[in-house]
């Protein structure tokens, strides 16, 4: 089958690879109809999430139909069309159990190797990302082993397209999770979202979803301001105005009740701390590049919420800890615990009440990825979502 | 050794018929050297730095100098500083302690009755080889080690069903060791916490226990992944596995 695999920093392929079998009597194979480009993608292409492997296969945002199941597999027929979920999840361990699925006890093989670096815990094994969060083959392929298959895949019975419930895969219940976090107060509290990315373009509008009175949305990139203007949020271009004090201005002084940071480890930013950051990640010396964070902790109004959808893998530091303890703030954060969202998430879809597809402005086949992950990652041509087509 | 732990099965104290004294399973601090191990650095640490100093060439010099000085040095403290740097634990015995836990989402009999099937840990526990049970409370153990196998008798000195277990070796082993394995009820519907604490002499003694860390041969790794595998199997009855997926790796110099 096709795939495409991470052959080194900054570089990806198409090759072809084995297609992939049953594992185990929980596995069922997926025959992959569209799958998806996610900004985080972008860290393993950028070479800043340790542990990838050269050939693994990448991808995490993908559905179709379902053509083989083992034979402990209870609730999935062949045949089936499914969304899943980008977390892997074993469905039995405690956090599962209470929902915490992206934190699962059972499903990362690699445990050893989080442990190490998180304080003798490993989260949940995750789809092509890193052999450190399990090494699990990806679906940006066309075909994928899809593990616990009773927990993960979920089944859409309507007729919507591929398009509009694709992103229920990740994107959709990230941003919506973020904004859940923040624990809304309709009509009275504003919200603030720094990145206007996918993930942020969901927060926002989950954020509006929830009752928010305000949402402001900062990013530097037009196209996706454009994007976040259109569904009623007020933005703010931060490489035009000095973000803090727009802020305040937004909100008459107090700041924004809630942020959202759906930035993280890779934020450009501007000014001496972005430098800094920038060279100790070039060195090693640090994973993460902290601007929005800052801003986020620097910006939040008194006893607000900073809530984290973003992705950070390491230490950080220069963080305005004074500014979050004065303020007392709480925060918020954590892999998305996709699977409880899906349900809740479709039903909204269903209902009209949002259309996924929006965020979408690049379709191609799995032939044109590489190119499109660097316009993805460079921005260019007022790319915001790629969707592929395994069989195009 | 805690006040409230019964030394010996207090339903059926004849079942365990000569148990020892159950020795102690306090952390006391990182790597103290034993006093032979202490004579022993300090004689070729001597040795060394003379050795250094009568040397002609000046990188042979330096080394056997520096190599002498830290083995003197640590021989006079009677501290090992690379065993205290990679975390290696003592008892009040100057034994190796490794200690971990894990919550597994099941009842504690069930748990403990899985533990006391002495002769099933095999197919939990990667490294043991076998364990061949002798009698009620004897056992015979053997262990994979980076020189072959090793094996040794151990005898059970505590048995609280759904409780608790503990073991020590037989005088002879060749790696004496003693541990317990507790099971108690976790809060909420959590399942039971199982809480391994294990004593050994390394072979070597604290630079044994160095040498085995830095090759991998790690008891604490082992406990962990050993702990990790019995949660596993008792909660999903299997392990998750990427072992055989596709991938690009034949492309790019691998297995595929």
């Amino acid at each position: 089958m096709k795939a495409i695999v991470w052959q080194g920093t900054n570089s990806v392929g198409v090759e072809t690879v084995p297609d992939p079998t049953l594992l185990l009597p929980t596995d069922a194979i997926v025959r992959v109809t569209s799958t998806a480009i996610c900004g985080s993608d972008l860290h393993l292409l950028d070479g800043v999430i340790p542990s990838m492997e050269k050939g693994d296969i990448l991808g995490h945002e993908f559905m179709g139909e379902v053509v083989e199941v083992g034979r402990d597999v209870r609730k999935l027929k062949v045949g089936d069309r499914v969304v899943v979920p980008f977390n892997i999840a074993c469905g039995a361990c405690d956090p599962c159990r209470r929902g915490l699925f992206s934190a699962c006890d059972n499903s990362n093989p690699n445990h050893r190797m989080a442990e190490a670096l998180y304080g003798g815990v490993s989260g949940g094994g995750l789809f092509g990302y890193s052999h450190m969060y399990g090494g699990y083959a990806g679906g940006q392929a066309q075909y994928v082993r899809v593990p616990f298959a009773d927990v993960g895949p979920y089944r859409i019975e309507s007729d919507l397209r591929d398009e509009q419930v694709l992103f229920l895969t990740d994107i959709f219940p990230t941003g919506y999770q973020a904004a859940e976090n923040c624990g809304i107060v309709p009509g009275r509290d504003v919200v603030a979202v720094f990145g206007a990315g996918p993930v942020g373009q969901f927060a926002a509008r989950s954020a509006q979803m929830l009752g928010a009175a305000n949402v402001i949305v900062i990013d530097r990139v037009p196209e996706r301001l454009a994007m976040a203007a259109a569904a009623g949020c007020q933005v703010i271009n931060y490489e035009q105005e000095d973000v803090l004090i727009a802020l305040r201005e937004a909100t008459g002084g107090r700041g924004p009740d809630h942020v959202i940071d759906a930035v993280g480890m890779e934020a450009h930013g501007h000014g001496p701390g972005a430098l800094v950051d920038t060279a100790k990640q070039r060195l090693k010396l640090s994973f993460d590049r902290i601007t929005a964070l800052r801003w986020a902790l620097l910006s939040c109004a008194k006893g607000g919420t900073v809530s984290l959808p973003g992705v950070y893998g390491g230490l950080i530091d220069k963080v305005p800890m004074g500014a979050a303890f004065a303020k007392g703030l709480t925060f918020k954060m954590g892999q998305t615990h996709t699977h409880r969202h899906i349900g809740p998430l479709l039903s909204r879809i269903e209902a009209g009440e949002i259309d996924p597809s929006f965020v979408i402005t690049h379709r191609a086949s799995l032939d044109q990825a590489p190119d499109l992950y660097r316009t993805f990652r460079d921005k260019h041509d007022g790319c915001v979502k790629v969707v592929l087509n395994p069989w195009a | 050794m805690s006040a409230d732990r019964p030394t010996t099965n207090p339903t059926d104290p004849a079942a365990l018929p000569d148990a020892a004294p159950e020795a102690d399973l306090t952390e006391t601090g990182t790597a103290h050297l034993p006093t032979l191990e202490r004579s022993v650095m300090g004689s070729v640490g001597v040795a060394l730095m003379g050795a250094g100093l009568r040397s002609a060439r000046p990188f042979q010099k330096l080394v056997l100098g520096g190599v002498g000085a830290g083995l003197t040095a640590m021989a006079a403290t009677g501290r090992n500083p690379i065993a205290a740097a990679l975390k290696i634990r003592q008892t009040g015995q100057g034994e190796v302690l490794v200690r971990d836990a894990v919550t597994v989402g099941k009842p504690a009999d069930v748990l403990y009755g899985v533990w006391r099937d002495l002769a099933g840990l095999p197919r939990l526990m990667t490294h043991l080889q076998s364990v061949e049970v002798l009698d009620d409370t004897r056992s015979r153990w053997t262990v994979r080690a980076p020189t072959g196998t090793v094996s040794w008798d151990a005898q059970i000195t505590a048995d609280e069903p759904g409780r608790r277990l503990a073991w020590a070796s037989l005088p002879g082993a060749a790696i004496e060791n003693h541990g317990e394995v507790v099971f108690r009820e976790a809060p909420g519907d959590r399942g039971t916490e199982v809480v391994v604490r294990l004593a050994y002499r390394p072979p070597g003694g604290t630079v044994g226990a160095v040498a085995a860390r830095l090759f991998g041969e790690e008891p604490a790794q082992q406990l962990r992944d050993d702990l990790m595998r019995f949660k596993r199997e008792q909660e999903l009855g299997f392990a998750p596995t990427t072992e055989g997926q596709s991938s690009g790796r034949a492309a790019h110099g691998g297995q595929a």
